[in-house]
């Protein structure tokens, strides 16, 4: 059986590949996936905790798995929103390259 | 009753002045009337106050503890001679203005400026303080500008009352710091508190006494147009000729030497021992050598007067500065002497110049005598007068200086008689070339003799420069007269000698210029180095502007460089770098903006997790 930290351990290596692609990749849609991937690793930290503490009366503490479906919820209503977004845009600039999307000149 | 009459004739001028710039600039005739009248008055009280005894009146002005400085009057033997000669000549040049000026348009102007000089000329002679006298210094040097300036429209005449201005305030700044130096000597201001301290500070320190009167003596430098401060006196004659008798003969030109006694009469002669009487003595000497050889080859007749005052000037010094006995009333006595025959002197010039349709060059009139009779004896008067013919005034006052000189010094004794010399050589000159001889010029065949209102000032100027140097007239009117110790006998070997010097100056007058239609002299490489003035314009011009160009470099370096570029520049720099560095933030790239979000969070993340 896995430990604590070997749970927090793969959350946190996901939630940093979710950062990293976030911050690296080019295309809208890919930092979309990575922003849901650093979602899932929130997800992730939730349950794993959940899993190991026990609350009183030697009963699981539950909380967290509850918190992971409302997240699981609000993300899917964040995702409809986004892609929303993704295509208004994709209609406006007809570009989904973040480097094309800087109006700035600086 | 007396000090009342003190008071009025110091403040009436002002009066008269104040009414006529500011009310009736544009009424002359009314104006004119105003300052006549109040000089005639100053005239009438400085002869009341003649037979009055000594007193001296003052009103405190500003007090801040021990330190008090007053506004007074004295009146003693010294100012009382002073202002005959001051309202005396001032009351003669108000009535020859009159004919002079009448057809300026700017008369007001002028009667006004020449109360506003009446008033200054009053309060330095009769200031009880050194304070009190540097005010009424300044205010002599403003009206001085003021009536120089008269005719401002012509360029030179702005020009040489500027000068006028500027090298008497070089002066003035050496008089202040050296007023503030007596000061601190002598624990006062006032001239009457300062009698008798002179024997005391002397012993202490005799160094600082004698470099705080040499500082006082720049003030008398500027003033009485000493060398190297004398350049401004022969432009001055740009002003109108009653002025030039006025201010420039007469009565400015001595309030130097009348300081620089008042400073002896009143601190006791041992102020002026050691070096700082010799350098005093020998400027004096050598002013008055420079200026007669500058004036013997003058064309213009107001140079060659104008010259001829810085000569008789540098004898006043001269004799001040021996600070022998009795040196310095010998040196008064010539003032006062002085005073009359040169008023008369450049009053008989302004009549010449009238009457030549002002024409001023000499070599341009001629047979004058046959056409203006009475003006010509009395300049002839006027210049036997200064030549020291005897028994004229010019003669006594001369003697008594020669006599103080061979006593004390010898070298400036024969300095002095080789001026001598040259002062009946150039009168001479003058006399000849103006008045005898043939017309030369257009203006001179037409002239006439002057109207009445001019010759009265100048019978009145030629009766004084004849009985002023007998006793008993001298007695009664100069300032601070002293009996001379022996009576005049001709087998004295200084008269001899002055009277062998009197005749060499005629005689080589009259070979020289008798006859001639120009100068025979002129050129001479010596002599024209007299007539350019031994070119001290010139030195002074380049002076100033190597000075300035200095000055003017190293202020544009500081402004260009260290202010422009380092200060000013420096600041904008920095500004848009670091404008620059923020604008870097805001780069209008998304993933920039995440970045600087997530480095965010982790910071905070550590300060409150890991940093407690």
């Amino acid at each position: 059986m896995a430990s604590l930290q070997e749970y927090l351990f793969i959350s946190g290596l996901l939630f940093a590949i979710g950062l990293a692609g976030v911050l690296i990749r080019r295309n809208i849609i890919v930092i979309f996936m990575c922003l849901e991937l650093m979602l899932s690793a929130a997800n992730l930290t939730l349950v794993a905790f959940s899993r190991f503490n026990t609350g009183e009366n030697g009963l699981p503490d539950y909380n967290g798995q509850v918190l992971v479906f409302f997240i699981i919820t609000v993300a899917a209503a964040e995702v409809a929103v986004g892609l929303a977004i993704i295509v208004a845009l994709y209609r406006a600039r007809q570009t989904v390259d973040v480097k094309d999307l800087t109006s700035m000149r600086g | 009753m007396l000090e009342l009459l003190s008071w009025t004739m110091l403040l009436l001028p002002l009066c008269s002045a104040a009414v006529i710039q500011l009310l009736l600039r544009e009424m002359a005739d009314t104006a004119i009337r105003i300052s006549v009248g109040s000089v005639a008055a100053t005239f009438v009280i400085a002869l009341l106050l003649l037979e009055s005894e000594d007193r001296t009146l003052t009103v405190q002005w500003a007090n801040a503890g021990s330190f008090h400085i007053e506004i007074g009057l004295i009146i003693d033997d010294l100012s009382r001679g002073m202002m005959i000669v001051v309202t005396g000549v001032g009351l003669l040049v108000h009535l020859f203005s009159l004919a002079y000026m009448k057809e300026d348009e700017a008369r007001g102007r002028y009667f006004a400026g020449l109360s506003i000089f009446m008033f200054s000329m009053t309060g330095i002679v009769l200031a009880s303080n050194f304070i009190m006298m540097f005010i009424f210094w300044e205010l002599v040097g403003f009206s001085s500008y003021l009536l120089i300036g008269h005719w401002f429209q012509k360029d030179s005449a702005a020009e040489a009352a500027k000068k006028a201005f500027l090298v008497n305030r070089i002066g003035d700044f050496g008089f202040m710091i050296g007023i503030l130096m007596l000061w601190g000597i002598l624990g006062t201001f006032a001239f009457r508190e300062m009698a008798g301290s002179a024997t005391l500070l002397v012993d202490s320190n005799s160094t600082l006494t004698g470099i705080a009167v040499l500082l006082v003596f720049c003030g008398a430098l500027g003033k009485s147009a000493q060398v190297p401060l004398h350049v401004w006196l022969p432009d001055a004659m740009e002003g109108p000729t009653p002025v030039s008798a006025l201010i420039h003969a007469a009565t400015m030109v001595a309030a130097g030497v009348y300081m620089l006694f008042r400073l002896q009469f009143s601190a006791g002669i041992e102020i002026f021992e050691g070096f700082a009487g010799t350098t005093i003595a020998w400027v004096g000497g050598i002013t008055s050598l420079l200026a007669a050889l500058m004036a013997t080859q003058q064309d213009d007749i107001k140079r060659v007067l104008a010259y001829s005052t810085l000569s008789q000037l540098g004898y006043m010094v001269m004799a001040v500065g021996l600070a022998g006995d009795h040196s310095g009333e010998a040196g008064m006595f010539h003032l006062y002497t002085h005073a009359w025959f040169k008023a008369l002197l450049f009053l008989g010039s302004g009549a010449v110049i009238y009457a030549c349709h002002h024409e001023q060059n000499i070599w341009k009139m001629g047979g004058l005598f046959q056409r203006m009779r009475k003006t010509t004896i009395t300049f002839a008067i006027g210049t036997a007068a200064l030549m020291a013919i005897y028994p004229l005034s010019g003669f006594w006052s001369k003697e008594q200086i020669l006599e103080a000189a061979h006593h004390d010094q010898p070298v400036l004794f024969w300095l002095a008689i080789i001026v001598a010399t040259l002062t009946p050589f150039y009168m001479t000159r003058l006399f000849i070339v103006a008045f005898l001889g043939k017309s030369r010029g257009h203006g001179a065949q037409e002239a006439k003799e002057v109207p009445p209102i001019m010759l009265y000032p100048l019978f009145a100027l030629s009766c004084m420069s004849v009985i002023a140097g007998f006793t008993p007239v001298a007695e009664k009117l100069s300032p601070a007269f002293h009996h001379p110790s022996h009576s005049f006998s001709p087998t004295n070997p200084v008269f001899l000698i002055s009277l062998a010097a009197l005749l060499i100056g005629i005689s080589s007058g009259i070979l020289l210029y008798r006859g001639r239609d120009s100068d025979p002299l002129a050129g001479n490489r010596l002599f024209k180095v007299f007539r350019n003035k031994f070119y001290f314009d010139e030195a002074y011009l380049v002076l100033v502007r190597v000075f300035q160009n200095a000055v003017a470099v190293v202020v544009h370096f500081l402004d260009d460089f260290v202010i422009g570029n380092l200060i000013v520049g420096g600041l904008v720099r920095s500004a848009s770098g670091v404008g620059n560095l923020f604008r870097k933030l805001q780069s209008g790239n998304l993933q920039g903006y995440a970045f600087l979000f997530g480095a965010g969070i982790i910071l905070i993340i550590y300060l409150t997790v890991f940093a407690r």
